[in-house]
């Protein structure tokens, strides 16, 4: 594989009449976590859909490993790429050990179940291996969402809100998680609501405001004063704590 | 083997063995040495040329039917789903009835693809709204909508019908029976359901996929569209050549995986082999019932499934509203 590991350039796209990506240029790279952030609605869920083909691009092209994800047949692109959907809603009572092996549908069944199990130790959630999903909390359940997509191993990961449902310490972990896999190697692309978390988690924060990509570069940079109150209608500023630089912000006051 | 599956094999054929002993007329000891002892005497031709076909046929029908629920329920990902809710029986009956009516029942094998394609026209139409709506609601309630439709138009094809004799015969086969059915109808009946066994099994890593949602197993690296088409192939096979030989049957596709899901954890692949023994054995055991009944007319084996299904559909329904808020 040459080139990045997502690679959107000038990407446009519609759900019905509504334009939900306008122009959007965006890369991400092995080795780094990148947050998108932005208000509801700014396209951030389509950014995603887009880059990784499962809506179709009106215009401009969406790149996984230098290769337009067009041309890719499932097989290569699940190789090169995973996702979890924002979507969460389990169909059968599995065992939560079954569910995460489905991350690995071309291994035997043995070592998708080991690899499985693994995963789900490192969320802290290997005590719910053998339990049915039907019988867990929301954010019991997400974890073992998470536990199916880190099963993939792919060398990127593209997550839509996977703090969603989860209490602050498991939030924490699964950033945590995020950040060794790119240690690792691997690029990781996730949307945040939190921008207190954007702002920790990524190497780069991506900031999206009605289709457009409103601001991209290092945290502090990306969220500035300036973009806080354009885009999110918020008056913020920097504040230095012991975790490092953490958002005090508030509603900014409206006209 | 799983050790589910050998049991329900094992009661499959314990089924069987019973349709074969259990009939109307009660067999003497004398009977049964002569049903074993001299073929073409009249208690063997009653074992093994009435009987034994019916039974088979029975099992065969009620293997399709749960097959074909199965993979309905793993597609659209919803324990409601079964050929006879979603509209896919109503609509091969619906093809069988025009062939029958408009006298094309003459010609081997016309009724028989006529019901196929019925299922085939229903089964396309429920992928295409299940691609589109991701509420389990909504394509339920499409469904009805199909089947009333499709019951609607059967209803027209009566209404029409030249002759009362055409129609009489169109509606006895409607109620859903095996009676009277030979080794010919078995003899392409089992192949279809091979078929549909093989295709239902090749489709079910993408059913196992499915359970995360649409959009997850999209990226599984499956190829989703060839999984999903096999999975309706199957589904529709299934229901039509199942309304082909014994009419409309409903709820077997709808209860045995009803059944077997726990004994499976939930598992849409691992489900449908157990489903199909399940589903045989419940209708074979369930036309030695039909048969055995002291009325003056047969019960018919439609009649009766619809008369314990309902309830347990009801139940299914108000069990499975919990899981649907997940």
């Amino acid at each position: 594989m040459s080139g990045p590991a997502l690679e959107l350039i000038g990407a446009r796209a519609a759900l019905g009449r509504r334009t939900v990506l306008d122009g959007v240029v965006l890369t991400v790279a092995a080795g780094e976590v990148v947050v998108l952030a932005g208000p509801n609605g700014a396209g951030k869920t389509s950014l995603m859909r887009g880059a990784l083909g499962l809506i179709p691009l009106a215009g401009g092209e969406a790149r996984l490993g230098g290769q337009a994800v067009s041309s890719l047949s499932p097989g290569d692109r699940a190789r090169r790429a995973a996702w979890l959907p924002q979507q969460r809603r389990l169909a059968w009572n599995m065992p939560a050990v079954e569910v995460a092996a489905l991350g690995a549908p071309f291994l035997t069944g043995s070592e998708a179940v080991a690899r499985a199990r693994r995963w789900l130790e490192r969320l802290e959630a290997g005590h719910l291996a053998d339990r049915g999903v039907a019988e867990m909390s929301g954010g019991e359940r997400a974890r073992v969402m998470l536990a199916r997509l880190l099963v993939t191993e792919a060398p990127l990961l593209v997550l839509d809100e996977p703090l969603t449902d989860l209490d602050p310490d498991a939030q924490l972990l699964v950033l945590e998680v995020l950040r060794e896999r790119a240690q690792a190697g691997a690029a990781v692309l996730a949307s945040l609501h939190d921008l207190g978390l954007a702002a920790r988690a990524g190497d780069r924060v991506a900031v999206m405001a009605k289709g457009r990509m409103a601001a991209v570069g290092a945290s502090m940079e990306a969220l500035r004063p300036q973009v806080l109150s354009e885009v999110f209608e918020l008056t913020g500023a920097w504040v230095e704590t012991r975790s490092g630089p953490a958002l005090s912000v508030e509603r900014a006051v409206r006209a | 083997m799983s050790r589910l599956e050998l049991c329900l094999m094992l009661g499959a054929v314990a089924a069987l063995a019973l349709g074969v002993a259990i009939g109307e007329t009660v067999f003497t000891g004398r009977d049964w040495a002569e049903a074993f002892g001299q073929p073409g005497s009249a208690p063997a031709e009653v074992l093994w040329q009435v009987r034994a076909p019916r039974s088979v046929c029975a099992f065969l029908v009620g293997a399709a039917l749960a097959v074909s629920g199965a993979v309905l329920q793993g597609l659209l990902r919803n324990p409601l789903a079964d050929p006879g809710v979603l509209g896919v029986s109503a609509s091969a009956a619906l093809g069988g009835a025009l062939a029958l009516i408009l006298g094309a029942g003459a010609a081997p094998g016309v009724i028989e693809l006529a019901a196929l394609a019925g299922a085939g026209l229903a089964g396309g139409a429920l992928v295409a709204v299940a691609a589109r709506t991701r509420s389990p609601e909504t394509l339920i309630l499409f469904g009805v909508a199909l089947s009333a439709f499709a019951g609607a138009l059967t209803a027209l094809v009566f209404n029409l019908s030249p002759s009362p004799i055409a129609a009489a015969e169109v509606m006895n086969w409607l109620m859903g029976s095996v009676q009277n059915r030979s080794w010919i109808d078995a003899a392409w009946v089992a192949p279809v359901v091979v078929v549909v066994v093989l295709l239902a099994r090749a489709s079910a890593p993408g059913l196992r996929q499915l359970s995360l949602g649409e959009e997850a197993a999209e990226m599984s690296g499956l190829s989703m569209r060839r999984m999903r088409l096999m999975a309706v192939l199957a589904a529709a096979l299934a229901a039509g050549a199942a309304t082909a030989v014994a009419g409309v049957i409903g709820f077997v596709g709808l209860a045995a995986p009803h059944l077997v899901r726990a004994a499976v954890r939930g598992d849409p692949g691992r489900l449908l082999i157990p489903s199909a023994l399940a589903g045989g054995l419940m209708l074979t055991l369930a036309d030695v019932l039909a048969r055995t009944m002291p009325t003056d007319q047969e019960l018919k084996l439609g009649v009766l499934s619809a008369l314990v299904g309902a309830p347990l559909f009801a139940l299914i329904a108000w069990r499975a509203a919990r899981e649907w808020r997940l």
